[in-house]
């Protein structure tokens, strides 16, 4: 029999699907998963490449002198701008100063740029400046340069932010994926999946029950204390769009290692875990804004969870995984039953499903 | 969590695919027809762990992979019109039409809404009145009970801009199909534990019977499925057939007649073009006469769609008759992404291709 050729039945299994190769940009360019990763490298590195590019971090770590500095940038398009534990200001503050603590610096200075579309209300913007102050003063840091755009009105509440940071690294050796080692223990800080399910429920009108609170917050106080108590870090990042399976594949090949995650060691609030029941998804996949991943020896392990239990006891922080040599797989997961399955990067956008 | 937890425990898990594969003087073939369970074997490498003595073969139960073309293009067409909203469950946004998808077209300025129930989208329509609300009514049999409540509840208030494009399949007829194929190798059913949660499962007997294959009902967590394989199984060792039920704490053999009635009250059964497939006659529901006024097709019969565009690297057939793994087809993973399907199967995430591609990178080696 013929491919495409069904049997007796005289019924064709062709599968007739258009092009979907357009060449345009799609919302699931922004999503963190396999696309944007493509796009990194096939549009930008091509042409920006450079060293410190190359450091692949979330913050770029520059020698200026005798003082070694982290400088990053980020911008924050999420809808609506407020929802469940925070709002699109706090947002772009914390943001950018845990791109700096996972680089292993103190953040220091922040520039803000706004891009408003017209017809925002002035007390909304307002509302997220303040948000924006109070996040920055409990940090400890200012915001001490800034730009204003307006453009045509898209969406109700339109307003865009982009936010620069620098800071200090004080630490001989700043945490980076090329001092991962086999042997290496996962830690991470607290219960995944929140900000994701909050932004979710604010934007499709969905209620929980309690309410899912975003997880946005300040990482560098926990940070800095795992390193003043001598934990021996040797890499950090933070889990945010494509969640903690996307941070992990990406350490995973700049590292060049495997590594092995017991899906039943991550926290997740069971709230977390019905609602992604509820609604197909993936909590490995679901974002955070508050939620990092250490890479410590074993002989370490015990010190950095108290010391992130004893800073968040809410959180449930835990060791999830180690590290091994490298696999066919970058990430394996032990699942819940008990069985090894390849946890891949995210491709394309995750969708709620139909059933 | 709890009516989780207990389905994944994995001692239990050992135990069950230890005594399986203890229990097979042969190799079998058993087919899990709905697309949600293909998700879970892959998602929990069940179907590896059953290997060789049991092989899992993927049907053609994803109901966004089964869509035909032409209904995402009437979608599409529907959602740029000025003045209507299309609503869709969220995964059918992303499933390729001839050019493009629903979320393609949102980026163009489309009108699309993600929608978590059709009620949702009476509701939107009910508040601003001036806008067409449509909504892309797919699934199997267990979406239609809630989509006909849709209309009725249309009808009831008396709402002029409420329609669905309806894109129902049944999922009994789908297995005939398959079996009346000369080459069918499949020894024996999974059956979807929702679909016949609504339906029962008085609708496989004749099937089984006729055809002489085992179909036992099966429910969605690891535990469910496993019991599903080892009813299957335990007929199969017995040269048995006949229909099983391996999810009594959901399913009746007259499943919900509540369900089965609003839908008999609103749809008839008519002949359904299945993507990858084709027209399989009297396999889907559309509207009622006295329902018309609520069909899109009807409403907007300007902007329906015919469209069939054909490619030949995609074994997307072959896949859906269990004659092909995806990773067997020269294009899975290379030119066949999730993010750039070339066959249904990729695109949601309970199609077989998109499953593989998802949860078994280390078997494309």
């Amino acid at each position: 029999m013929n491919p495409g050729e069904f049997g007796s039945t005289g019924i064709s299994w062709s599968c007739p699907i258009g092009s979907t190769a357009s060449g345009k940009i799609t919302l699931a360019h922004g999503g963190g998963g396999t696309l944007m990763h493509k796009l990194i490298k096939d549009v930008f590195e091509k042409h920006f490449s450079n060293p410190y590019l190359r450091q692949h971090h979330d913050s770029t770590v520059i020698d200026l002198g005798k003082v070694r500095v982290a400088f990053t940038t980020d911008s924050f398009v999420v809808k609506p701008i407020f929802f469940p534990g925070g709002d699109i200001g706090k947002l772009a503050v914390c943001g950018t100063l845990n791109d700096l603590a996972v680089a292993g610096a103190c953040p220091l200075y922040l520039s803000a740029g706004f891009i408003l579309e017209e017809g925002l209300g002035v007390d909304v913007l307002e509302k997220i400046v303040c948000s924006m102050r109070r996040e920055a003063d409990l940090a400890g840091v200012s915001i001490v340069t800034g730009d204003t755009k307006v453009i045509e009105q898209k969406a109700e509440d339109g307003l865009y932010i982009n936010t620069s940071g620098i800071g200090i690294i004080k630490f001989e050796v700043p945490p980076s994926p090329k001092n991962i080692c086999r042997g290496d223990r996962i830690i991470i800080n607290g219960d995944i999946g929140r900000h994701g399910i909050a932004v979710l429920s604010a934007r499709e009108n969905i209620t929980f029950e309690p309410v899912i609170e975003s997880d946005c917050m300040n990482l560098a106080p926990a940070i800095l204390s795992l390193y003043e108590a001598g934990v021996e870090v040797h890499c950090l990042r933070d889990c945010t769009r494509g969640g903690l399976a996307t941070s992990l594949n990406e350490l995973a090949e700049e590292s060049q290692l495997s590594f092995i995650i017991e899906e039943y060691s991550v926290p997740i609030k069971d709230e977390v875990r019905g609602a992604c029941e509820i609604l197909g998804l993936n909590p490995l996949y679901v974002a955070n804004e508050g939620r990092f991943v250490a890479f410590v020896p074993e002989e370490d392990v015990s010190n950095a969870l108290d010391i992130l239990k004893d800073l968040y006891p809410d959180f449930t922080p835990a060791e999830i995984g180690r590290v091994i040599d490298k696999q066919n797989s970058p990430v394996i997961l032990r699942n819940y039953v008990g069985i090894d399955t390849s946890l891949p990067m995210l491709s394309g956008e995750q969708l709620p499903r139909i059933c | 969590m709890k009516y989780i937890d207990e389905y994944r425990n994995p001692d239990l898990v050992r135990k069950l695919i230890g005594d399986i594969k203890r229990s097979c003087t042969r190799e079998w073939k058993i087919m899990e027809v709905c697309g949600g369970q293909t998700h879970a074997f892959l998602r929990f490498g069940l179907d590896q762990a059953l290997y060789p003595e049991v092989q899992m073969i993927h049907g053609p139960g994803c109901p966004v992979c089964v869509t035909p073309v032409e209904k995402i293009d009437t979608a599409i067409a529907l959602s740029f019109r000025d003045n209507v909203l299309l609503c869709s469950f969220g995964d059918m946004l992303r499933v390729p039409g001839t050019e493009k998808s629903l979320l393609s077209a949102r980026v163009e300025g489309a009108h699309v809404q993600t929608v978590y129930s059709p009620l949702d989208a009476v509701r939107i329509a009910q508040e601003d009145t001036s806008k067409e609300v449509v909504f892309f009514a797919v699934g199997f049999e267990t979406t239609a009970p809630m989509n006909a409540i849709s209309v009725k509840k249309a009808k009831e208030l008396g709402l002029r801009n409420y329609s669905i494009l309806c894109a129902q399949v049944l999922v009994p007829t789908a297995i005939e199909v398959l079996l009346n194929d000369s080459a069918c190798q499949i020894d024996g059913f999974l059956s979807a534990g929702h679909v016949c949660t609504v339906m029962g499962y008085w609708e496989y007997e004749p099937i089984a019977e006729k055809y002489k294959k085992p179909i036992v009902v099966t429910g969605f967590e690891p535990i469910d499925l496993l019991l599903g394989v080892r009813n299957c199984v335990e007929l199969l060792e017995g040269g048995k057939y006949g229909v099983v039920n391996a999810y009594p704490r959901s399913v009746r053999r007259e499943g919900n007649t509540q369900a089965q009635a609003l839908i008999k009250e609103v749809f008839e059964v008519c002949d359904r073009n299945w993507r990858g497939i084709g027209v399989i006659p009297q396999s889907g529901l559309k509207l009622k006469p006295e329902y018309i006024d609520y069909d899109a097709e009807v409403k907007f019969a300007d902007l329906v769609c015919i469209s069939v565009t054909k490619t030949t690297v995609c074994i997307a057939g072959e896949i859906l008759q269990g004659k092909k793994k995806p990773s067997e087809c020269p294009a899975f993973a290379k030119e066949c992404t999730p993010e750039n399907p070339l066959g249904a199967p990729m695109v949601s995430n309970e199609g077989a291709c998109s499953a593989y591609y998802q949860y078994s990178h280390s078997r494309r080696d």
